[in-house]
């Protein structure tokens, strides 16, 4: 378009709303550490200089759901915790997501007994699991970009808002892909 | 034989006649009845020669089909003073309702230790202060019985039974509650 080549000369831009939102959504992504056993190791050097989340727009670990979108499940979970693991994602504003960090949170891992949950997907909806026990950092920043390429081809931003809820009842289905996608 | 589990051995013989002493490697496990347990041990604790003031650990053994006793409670006991250790094992005569005498009132420290065995294997002890659960629900029960369920049992299947510890629920899948 002409307007393109004339807006260009000032240092102007034309884009969408839409697109605007999702690439703001996506380089702010603020992480709910829940760092429930020996996995929340390499959660924390994931967010530590050598690793870096901070190229990734994530750095600001929040310590309170009801700031953050994005729960990272890192992690036992045994039936007890279950409950609170639900409790935090249901206080998460919506979007959110949820990555599965582990083999334990996702499979149950090693832990084929009765105290431990055979995966959270079995009361979560998740968006991305983490193989590895533990994960590599390498491997939580993989998963994060996924959650961001996830927000940026499949998440419709809510652009007006007419006097609704500002937080719907929770949609996470419309974004959850299968498994199958995106084992890392 | 260390000098010190000489004298736990002439302790044994004025209080509880039965017993049986065991050596293993430099390890010492006295085998008693449980009738005057709480004697013993007292006497364990306070004879200058032995001093066995700390109670390190809890927990109990599930012989089920190996031997007649079920049930065997096991105290692993140290000696700050003379910096050694003690095993002592007691088997319980009742297999259907094992119950054993707390020792809260000979170590502090028993009373959490013994609130997990019984959370883990059903083992009641007598006169504890406050015997309930300790990691697994209040209601841990069977969900076809409603008998409470104690998953160290050998009887226990390992992953469970179905129905007896639930899940959160899961409006995104199931649908609202109502
Ligand atoms: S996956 Fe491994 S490192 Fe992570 S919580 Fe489980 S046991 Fe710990």
């Amino acid at each position: 378009m002409g307007l393109d080549k004339l807006l260009g000369q000032d240092g102007f831009l034309t884009t969408t709303v839409e697109s605007l939102l999702k690439w703001a959504q996506k380089s702010s992504v603020w992480p709910m550490p829940l760092g429930i056993s020996c996995c929340a190791i390499e959660m924390m050097a994931f967010a530590s200089p050598r690793f870096d989340v901070a190229r990734f727009g994530s750095e600001v670990f929040r310590m309170t759901p009801r700031q953050s979108d994005l729960l990272i499940v890192a992690g036992t979970v045994t039936y007890k915790m279950a409950w609170v693991v639900r409790k935090i994602y249901d206080q998460m504003p919506d979007p959110k997501w949820v990555i599965s960090m582990g083999v334990c949170a996702s499979t149950g891992g090693m832990f084929r007994s009765y105290p431990v949950v055979q995966g959270i997907d079995q009361f979560l909806p998740v968006d991305a699991y983490v193989s590895g026990c533990p994960p590599r950092p390498e491997a939580l920043i993989k998963a994060l970009m996924i959650i961001q390429e996830k927000i940026e081809k499949k998440h419709k931003p809510i652009l007006f808002n007419f006097g609704k809820n500002v937080s719907p009842t929770p949609k996470q289905e419309e974004y959850h892909t299968p498994m199958a996608d995106i084992i890392i | 034989m260390e000098e010190i589990f000489k004298t736990v051995e002439t302790i044994a013989k004025t209080i509880a006649p039965s017993y049986e002493i065991v050596e293993f490697r430099g390890q010492y496990t006295l085998i008693v009845p449980v009738e005057r347990l709480v004697d013993l041990m007292m006497e364990l604790r306070d004879n200058p020669d032995t001093s066995f003031d700390m109670l390190v650990d809890v927990t109990a053994i599930d012989w089920l089909g190996k031997k007649r006793n079920r049930f065997e409670v096991v105290y692993f006991l140290y000696s700050l003073k003379h910096k050694a250790r003690l095993r002592v094992k007691v088997p319980l005569p009742d297999n259907e309702n094992p119950t054993c005498p707390t020792m809260v009132g000979v170590w502090e420290s028993a009373n959490w230790y013994e609130r997990e065995t019984y959370d883990m294997y059903g083992i009641k002890f007598e006169g504890h202060p406050d015997l309930r659960r300790f990691y697994m629900p209040e209601d841990f029960l069977d969900p076809a019985t409603g008998e409470p369920l104690y998953p160290l049992r050998k009887d226990f299947p390992l992953m469970g039974i179905p129905g007896a510890l639930p899940l959160p629920p899961y409006p995104e899948r199931d649908g609202e509650l109502q």
